[in-house]
């Protein structure tokens, strides 16, 4: 399933926003992703978890040239071994760099356009791309991809309002497929959903990738669902990436204090489970302002001095990687101290 | 003294496409100091349910004419759909009944600060003069673990962040004592983390207050750790009520069983997530018989789509609606 072949790398990306304007001196710098080192293995379903203002999104965005790169670079290497630096794209090669790399959108009720019918919103990548010679072409085209999210030809004459939750869904990992993408970012896409079709939708995305050969970065808040589609599992916190491993290391054993408190902070379905939830202090502090050292010592029960000044790097070995002092790991190579995850 | 009886709950809305059935004659009780899990998934109606009780749904609301929700505090007896003038509904709202919403953000008047609003019901409801209100404020703010409490006071819903946001909100409903208190849906809008904070927050409070508590939520995680007692509505029907315990270990009907299975587990992840078939149909299209038989794997011909499935008691207190629910009973005994 995995190769050793890398779609995405990260290396020591920043992401930075300046918010307002200041008079005098520098206005201030709001750091979304601050120095993200990642491999994302081809033909991987990657997850990304972190709570809200951790930078996930704007990771995953970055990673399809949809936020500024402030430092760092990323490329991007498709199925046919093309290789797209993205800081230096002309408009040729971000042409082909869209039609490869696509995203899903949280909310299957925004992400349509209401006055579309289904065919018109899963056809209108390939012919804004120009991709298709004739309608008759298009329509073969968005047949075959609807057909494969189990869309049948009766759905693609209706409007999107006739539809639930779940085949809205479906309506747009269609269009995100339709111009046969190497590489998806799946923003929250099952957030939105009851939990009786969210596990359907998982499944589709799932066997698609498998069907397909996809790349997948899946973002998402929600552990247990990480946890049961994605093959490796990076946690991030404030910018920064503090623990990466498969879901079964990771959820079995966690090494990071934050990391650990996610987890158990997970409310158990067993009643009588009694509490054993690592409680937080706080919340997860401005990235405007982030804290010296470790971004995590502010709210960690375990921070030392040497937390507060220096600023922890990843450690481990090549399946399971943590970036935190008190833990007792040899430190990696140095070509690779930040994070290299080869599944 | 049961604290609430909601006997043949009936909410409709007409609508331009024609009349929709939103709570289909739904009947439980709550006790003081109680809390009752509301779980469903969107279109049950556990937020209509939950909103007729301080009577907030708009307009094109009609209530059942067999319908009563009778609220009790002392001496006193309420049937809140019988009540009229506006003078007479701020009796359920923010007298007797609190309620906390999902989104604190949407739920502040963005322009008037935190305190304000919190001193502004009490002066109307307890009658308090300002510093007195202010002082209590102040006092629950510290309470629910908002440090610096007198400075967030003055401040402002936006200056605050979610999590603590979604505290004010809790003081806010606590600070008039009331009998009962909604949560629709209260940690939904929080991160995991701060979730967990929130949740044991709620938990004092029972333990301290002794209100009645209706909690909403989809998430059957969050029930667990917090209700007594939990119902699982569908389609405007509660399927399957009883003690928290034992609705989750041995679920009942097919839809709880279903809802369970579909969750993924963080104590197995070898086991294949399995979703409910098929989608929620839409309101305007409910299903004759029992509401849930469109989706069910293990729905009886010529029977589930034809008539509506009784109550049967699977164990005390624990009922379920469904015709394999009276079978299990019937092999049982």
């Amino acid at each position: 399933m995995t190769d050793k072949k890398v779609a995405v790398s990260i290396k020591d990306l920043s992401v930075e926003f300046s918010i307002g304007k200041s008079m005098f001196g520098k206005p201030p710098i709001l750091t979304a992703v601050g120095g993200v080192s990642l491999d994302i293995p081809r033909g991987s379903f990657f997850g990304l978890v972190g709570e809200s203002g951790s930078g996930k999104t704007t990771l995953g965005r970055a990673t399809l040239h949809a936020a500024p790169i402030s430092k760092g670079n990323i490329t991007f290497t498709d199925s046919e071994d093309r290789v797209f630096d993205l800081a230096e794209m002309d408009r040729k090669e971000e042409k082909d760099f869209r039609r490869r790399a696509q995203l899903i959108f949280q909310d299957p009720y925004a992400a349509l356009s209401p006055r579309m019918t289904v065919r018109d919103i899963i056809a209108e990548p390939l012919e804004v791309m120009k991709l298709t010679k004739s309608r008759a072409e298009t329509d073969e085209r968005v047949r075959e991809i609807a057909a494969r999210c189990r869309l049948n030809v009766e759905h693609l004459r209706r409007f999107p309002h006739a539809f639930s939750g779940g085949q809205r869904q479906r309506i747009s990992i269609a269009r995100a497929l339709v111009t046969q993408p190497s590489y998806i970012v799946a923003d929250e896409s099952v957030a939105a959903l009851d939990v009786s079709i969210q596990a359907d939708i998982l499944n589709l995305l799932k066997s698609l990738q498998r069907d397909m050969g996809l790349t997948f970065l899946f973002i998402s808040h929600d552990l247990s669902v990480v946890a049961h589609t994605c093959d490796t599992v990076a946690v991030m916190y404030l910018g920064n990436i503090v623990e990466v491993a498969p879901p079964r290391k990771l959820f079995a054993a966690p090494r990071h204090p934050y990391t650990q408190a996610l987890l158990s902070a997970i409310p158990s379905l067993d009643p009588d489970h009694q509490s054993t939830a690592i409680k937080l202090k706080g919340e997860i502090p401005s990235p405007v302002n982030p804290p010296a050292g470790c971004k995590f010592h502010t709210r960690c029960p375990h921070a030392t001095d040497r937390c507060r000044v220096v600023e922890p790097i990843m450690r481990g070995d090549a399946e399971h990687k943590v970036a935190c002092h008190l833990v007792d790991l040899p430190v990696l190579a140095q070509s690779t101290a930040t994070q290299s995850v080869s599944a | 003294m049961t604290l609430l009886t909601v006997k043949d709950l009936e909410v409709k809305f007409a609508t331009a496409e024609g009349e929709i059935t939103a709570v289909d004659k739904i009947s439980f009780e709550l006790e003081p100091g109680e809390v009752l899990g509301l779980v469903g998934e969107s279109g049950s109606g556990k937020s209509v349910t939950a909103r007729s009780l301080m009577r907030l749904n708009a307009g094109n609301t009609r209530y059942g004419e067999g319908s009563s929700m009778i609220l009790r505090s002392g001496e006193e007896e309420v049937d809140i759909l019988r009540l009229k003038t506006p003078k007479q509904l701020r009796k359920v709202r923010g007298d007797l009944v609190s309620m906390i919403f999902q989104e604190p953000m949407a739920s502040f008047a963005p322009a008037i600060t935190i305190g304000k609003q919190m001193t502004e019901q009490l002066m109307l409801h307890r009658k308090m003069t300002k510093s007195e209100a202010r002082e209590l404020s102040v006092d629950l703010l510290n309470r629910v673990g908002i440090s610096e409490a007198s400075k967030r006071f003055d401040q402002y819903a936006f200056e605050l962040s979610g999590g603590m946001r979604q505290r004010a909100m809790i003081a806010m409903a606590l600070s008039t004592k009331p009998k009962l208190l909604i949560a629709d849906e209260p940690t939904t809008a929080l991160d995991v983390t701060i979730q967990a904070q929130v949740i044991d927050l709620m938990k004092e409070i029972v333990a301290e207050f002794g209100m009645g508590i209706i909690f909403i939520t989809h998430d059957l995680g969050v029930i667990a750790q917090t209700a007594d007692r939990v119902a699982v509505m569908y389609l405007g029907k509660i399927i399957e009520t009883g003690p928290v315990r034992e609705v989750i270990r041995n679920p009942a009907h097919p839809y709880t069983q279903g809802l369970l299975n579909a969750l993924p587990k963080l104590e197995n992840l070898d086991a294949p997530l399995t979703p409910v078939p098929g989608d929620i149909p839409s309101p305007l299209e409910r299903p004759s018989g029992c509401v849930f038989h469109t989706r069910c794997q293990r729905a009886i011909e010529g029977k589930c789509a034809q008539m509506v499935p009784p109550e049967v008691q699977v164990v005390a207190g624990h009922t379920s609606a469904c015709f394999l629910s009276e079978e299990r009973q019937g092999v049982a005994a």
